[in-house]
C-alpha cells in the first residue's frame, strides 16, 4: 500500500469545494433548460451526480497539471479552472467558444489551463494521457497527467495497453474511472464478467483504489496521496471512483422511460448527491452559514447568466473561415 | 406495392434474412438499445434472442476481430456501429485481417462478413461523430463496399451483403431513413456491383451515391425546369466493385459529368470515377468532370459552418451548369 504524505497533510478548502461544485451543479442545470428548450443544438453528455470526482481530484492539481477527458467533460474543464464564457459560447458553436465553435460540447478545450482536450471516441483520451505524462517525463518537467475516463472506455483493448505502458515505464500519470455502472444503456455486468476494475488494475503493478465518488473528500484525500506518490516519481496511480450519472446518456432527460434503470435506483444516487452531503458536513460543523452558502450560489447564478449573456452577444464563426485550423501555419 | 421508409426496409432485411439464415447473427454497440438509431434493430432481440443479436461491450476492435473468427468457422456476421467514426478501432481486422485472409491463404479460407457503418452526422455533431468514410475502405483489395440510396436497395443490398462470401461494407446514411418509397415485401436481393439509372437524360450525367442520389434528382428537376437542361442520374448503389459498363455507357451518351460524393474530395470515391472515366472514356468527353463533396476540413460543429459544410443539390445544379458552360478554348 502507499504510504500516506506524513509532510503536510493537504486541507481542503471546504468552500472552496462547495462552490466549485455547485459551478458544475448550476452550469449543467441551466444547460440542460437550454437543451430543452432546443437552444443548444449539440449532443451534450450532462455530468450532473458526478461532481465530487472531477472537484475533488483537481482541487488537488496544479494549473499546469494536464488533464484529459471524454464526451462527458464540462465538469472536469470548469473544476480544472476553464472559463466559464468560453464552454458557453462552444455549447452554442460561437466563434468566441473554447474551440472557436468548431468542437461542440464534445469537445473542448483549455491548453492554457493545462487542459489539453477532450474527445468523444470512447477510450481514445488515456493513450494521450499517458503521452502527456512521456512528455512530462522526458522534458523533466514535474507536471502529471490526469485522465478522466467512464467504465465504458475499459472494455476497449487501448485502454488495458495504456496501463501496461504507464506502469512500465512509470510515467506520471493519474487515471481516474468515474465508474457510473452504465455504458449508455448496458449496465457494466453485461460488459465485464466482474465489477472489480481496481483489483484489474494492481495486476500491473499499479496502486489502485475504489473510492465513493459521491464524497468530494474522499476523492480529495486520496487524489492528494496519489498526486504526492506520481510527483516522487514512483509510477502512475488509478482511482475507481463509484457515481452514477442522474440524466440520460445524452441530453437532458431522466433515461427512466426504460426498463434498463428504475426510478428507485435513480432516486437512490439522487438521495447519495454529493453537494448536499458535504454542504450537510459544512453547516452541521458551521465550517459556512446559510446565508455564505447562499451567497455563493447567488454568485454562481450570476456567472452562469453573465456566460449566457456572452454567449448570446458573440458571433457566429464565418463561413468563410471553415478551412481555418486545418492546418497550424 | 406498399411504400416504407428506408430505415424500415434496412430493419425487414434483418428480420428476413435472419430467418431465412441461422447461421447470421448481428453484434455492435447498442444493437438491443431502445433508441437504437433509427429503430433499424427493432425487435431482432426480442425475436432472435441473445445469442444471435450481441450488444456488445465498447469493444470495437475486439469484436470485429470475433466476427472475423466466427466467420470464417460458418457464421455469417453482420457488425453495426452507429457511426462510422467508432470504426478505426477496428481497421486492422476489417483490413489485414478480414480483406487479406482469402487471397493470403490461396484461397482457401474465406470471411463472409458484413461490416454496417451508419454514416450519422449533421445537428452540430463535429469531427467525430460525423464522418463518412467509404473511400478508406474502397481502396482495400478485397473489400466490397455498397451505399444504397432508395429503401429497396437498401433491403436487397443488405440481403445480398449477408449472403456474399467476402467481407462487405455497408454503409447506410441516417439522412435517408425517412424516405418512404416502393419496397417488395419478399425475400429479394439486389446485386453488388451494379449501378442504375433514376433519371434518364441526354445532356449530363450525375453520377451519385447515398443521399446525395436524392439531392441530384432535385438538381435534375431544376435543371430541366429552368434551364432545359436533360440530366441523367446514375445512382452508383455499389462504390466497389464500381459499374464500369453502366458508368460509361451513360458518359458516352451525354459527354458530360458530375459526380457527388459524400465524403472528402482527395482521394475520395469521386476521385476513383473521374479517373477511369478520363483514362477509358477519354474522347468521348466534352468538358472536364466536376466534382461535388467535402472540403478537406473535419467536420465543423457550428451551424454556421456545417451549412457550407455538406454539399446540397445547389451545389450539385450549380455544378451541372459549369460543366454545360464549358467552352473548349481553340
Ligand atoms: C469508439 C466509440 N465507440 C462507441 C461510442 C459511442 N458511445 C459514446 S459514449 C458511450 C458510453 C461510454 O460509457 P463510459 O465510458 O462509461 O462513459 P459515460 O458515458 O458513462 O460517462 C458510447 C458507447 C463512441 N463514442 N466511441
Amino acid at each position: 500500500m502507499i504510504k500516506k504524505n506524513k509532510k503536510k497533510p493537504m486541507k481542503p478548502d471546504l468552500k472552496q469545494l462547495f462552490l466549485s461544485m455547485t459551478r458544475l451543479r448550476m452550469f449543467e442545470e441551466r444547460v440542460a433548460d437550454l437543451l430543452l428548450k432546443d437552444e443548444i443544438k449539440c449532443p451534450t453528455h450532462l455530468y450532473i451526480g458526478q461532481e465530487a470526482v472531477a472537484v475533488g481530484v483537481c482541487e488537488a492539481l496544479k494549473k499546469d497539471d494536464y488533464v484529459f477527458s471524454t464526451h462527458r467533460s464540462h465538469g472536469h474543464y470548469l473544476a480544472k479552472g476553464g472559463d466559464m464564457k468560453k464552454l458557453m459560447a462552444e455549447l452554442f458553436g460561437k466563434s468566441t467558444g473554447c474551440s472557436q465553435g468548431r468542437g461542440g460540447s464534445m469537445h473542448i478545450a483549455a491548453p492554457d489551463i493545462g487542459y489539453l482536450g477532450s474527445t468523444a471516441i470512447v477510450g481514445a483520451d488515456i493513450p494521450i494521457g499517458v503521452g502527456a505524462g512521456l512528455s512530462s517525463c522526458v522534458r523533466k518537467s514535474k507536471q502529471i497527467s490526469v485522465i478522466f475516463f467512464g467504465d465504458g472506455a475499459v472494455d476497449e483493448g487501448v485502454f488495458y495497453e495504456s496501463i501496461n505502458y504507464a506502469s512500465l515505464y512509470k510515467l506520471p500519470v493519474l487515471f481516474i474511472c468515474e465508474n457510473n455502472l452504465f455504458s449508455t444503456h448496458l449496465r457494466i455486468c453485461f460488459r465485464q464478467p466482474a465489477d472489480n476494475i481496481f483489483q484489474r488494475i494492481k495486476t500491473f503493478k499499479m496502486p489502485s483504489k475504489r473510492i465513493d465518488g459521491n464524497d468530494v473528500l474522499e476523492v480529495y484525500k486520496n487524489t492528494c496521496a496519489a498526486v504526492d506518490h506520481i510527483r516522487q516519481g514512483k509510477g502512475p496511480y488509478f482511482l475507481e471512483c463509484r457515481t452514477y450519472r442522474w440524466r440520460a446518456h445524452v441530453g437532458p432527460w431522466l433515461d427512466i422511460d426504460f426498463d434498463f434503470r428504475s426510478k428507485a435506483e435513480v432516486e437512490s444516487w439522487i438521495r447519495k448527491c454529493p453537494i448536499k452531503k458535504l454542504e450537510k458536513a459544512m453547516l452541521k460543523k458551521k465550517d459556512f452559514s446559510a446565508a455564505e452558502r447562499d451567497r455563493i450560489i447567488a454568485d454562481v447564478k450570476n456567472e452562469i447568466d453573465e456566460a449566457y449573456r456572452f454567449s448570446q452577444e458573440s458571433p457566429y464563426p464565418d463561413a468563410k473561415e471553415l478551412l481555418n485550423h486545418v492546418f497550424r501555419d | 406495392m406498399r411504400k416504407i421508409k428506408y430505415s424500415q426496409a434496412i430493419n425487414e432485411a434483418f428480420h428476413q434474412v435472419m430467418n431465412r439464415e441461422k447461421n447470421v447473427i448481428v453484434m455492435g454497440i447498442g444493437v438491443n438499445s431502445p433508441w437504437y438509431v433509427g429503430h433499424t434493430m427493432e425487435g431482432l432481440f426480442k425475436k432472435f434472442g441473445c445469442n444471435r443479436v450481441i450488444d456488445t461491450p465498447v469493444s470495437e476492435n475486439g469484436f470485429t476481430g470475433i466476427a472475423v473468427g466466427a466467420a470464417m468457422s460458418g457464421l455469417r456476421p453482420v457488425v453495426i456501429h452507429p457511426r462510422m467514426d467508432f470504426m478505426y478501432y477496428s481497421f486492422d481486422q476489417i483490413i489485414n485481417q478480414a480483406a487479406n485472409w482469402h487471397y493470403m491463404f490461396g484461397g482457401s479460407v474465406n470471411v463472409p462478413l458484413t461490416l454496417r457503418g451508419i454514416v450519422n452526422r449533421g445537428g452540430e455533431q463535429a469531427a467525430q461523430h460525423s464522418q463518412s468514410i467509404q473511400a478508406l475502405f474502397m481502396h482495400i483489395p478485397g473489400l466490397k463496399v455498397v451505399m444504397p440510396a432508395t429503401p429497396s436497395d437498401a433491403k436487397g443490398l443488405l440481403i445480398s451483403s449477408v449472403l456474399d462470401n467476402n467481407p462487405v461494407i455497408y454503409i447506410d446514411d441516417r439522412w435517408l431513413y425517412d424516405i418512404e418509397d416502393d419496397v417488395p415485401d419478399g425475400f429479394y436481393q439486389v446485386p453488388i456491383g451494379e449501378a442504375k439509372v433514376l433519371k434518364q437524360g441526354k445532356d449530363v450525367t450525375i453520377i451519385a451515391s447515398s443521399y446525395l442520389v436524392y439531392e441530384g434528382l432535385k438538381a435534375a428537376e431544376k435543371l430541366g425546369a429552368l434551364d432545359n437542361i436533360d440530366a441523367e442520374l446514375l445512382d452508383l448503389r455499389t462504390i466497389k466493385p464500381l459499374d464500369t459498363s453502366r458508368i460509361f455507357d451513360s458518359v458516352k451518351k451525354t459527354g458530360r459529368v458530375v459526380i457527388a460524393d459524400g465524403g472528402w474530395q482527395t482521394a475520395g470515391a469521386s476521385a476513383e470515377v473521374s479517373a477511369l472515366i478520363s483514362s477509358e472514356i477519354f474522347s468521348s468527353l466534352k468538358a472536364p468532370v466536376r466534382r461535388v463533396c467535402l472540403p478537406d476540413a473535419p467536420a465543423p460543429a457550428s451551424k454556421t459552418l456545417e451549412q457550407v459544410y455538406y454539399p446540397h443539390s445547389e451545389d450539385i445544379y450549380l455544378s451541372v451548369k459549369q460543366v454545360m458552360g464549358y467552352k473548349e478554348k481553340a
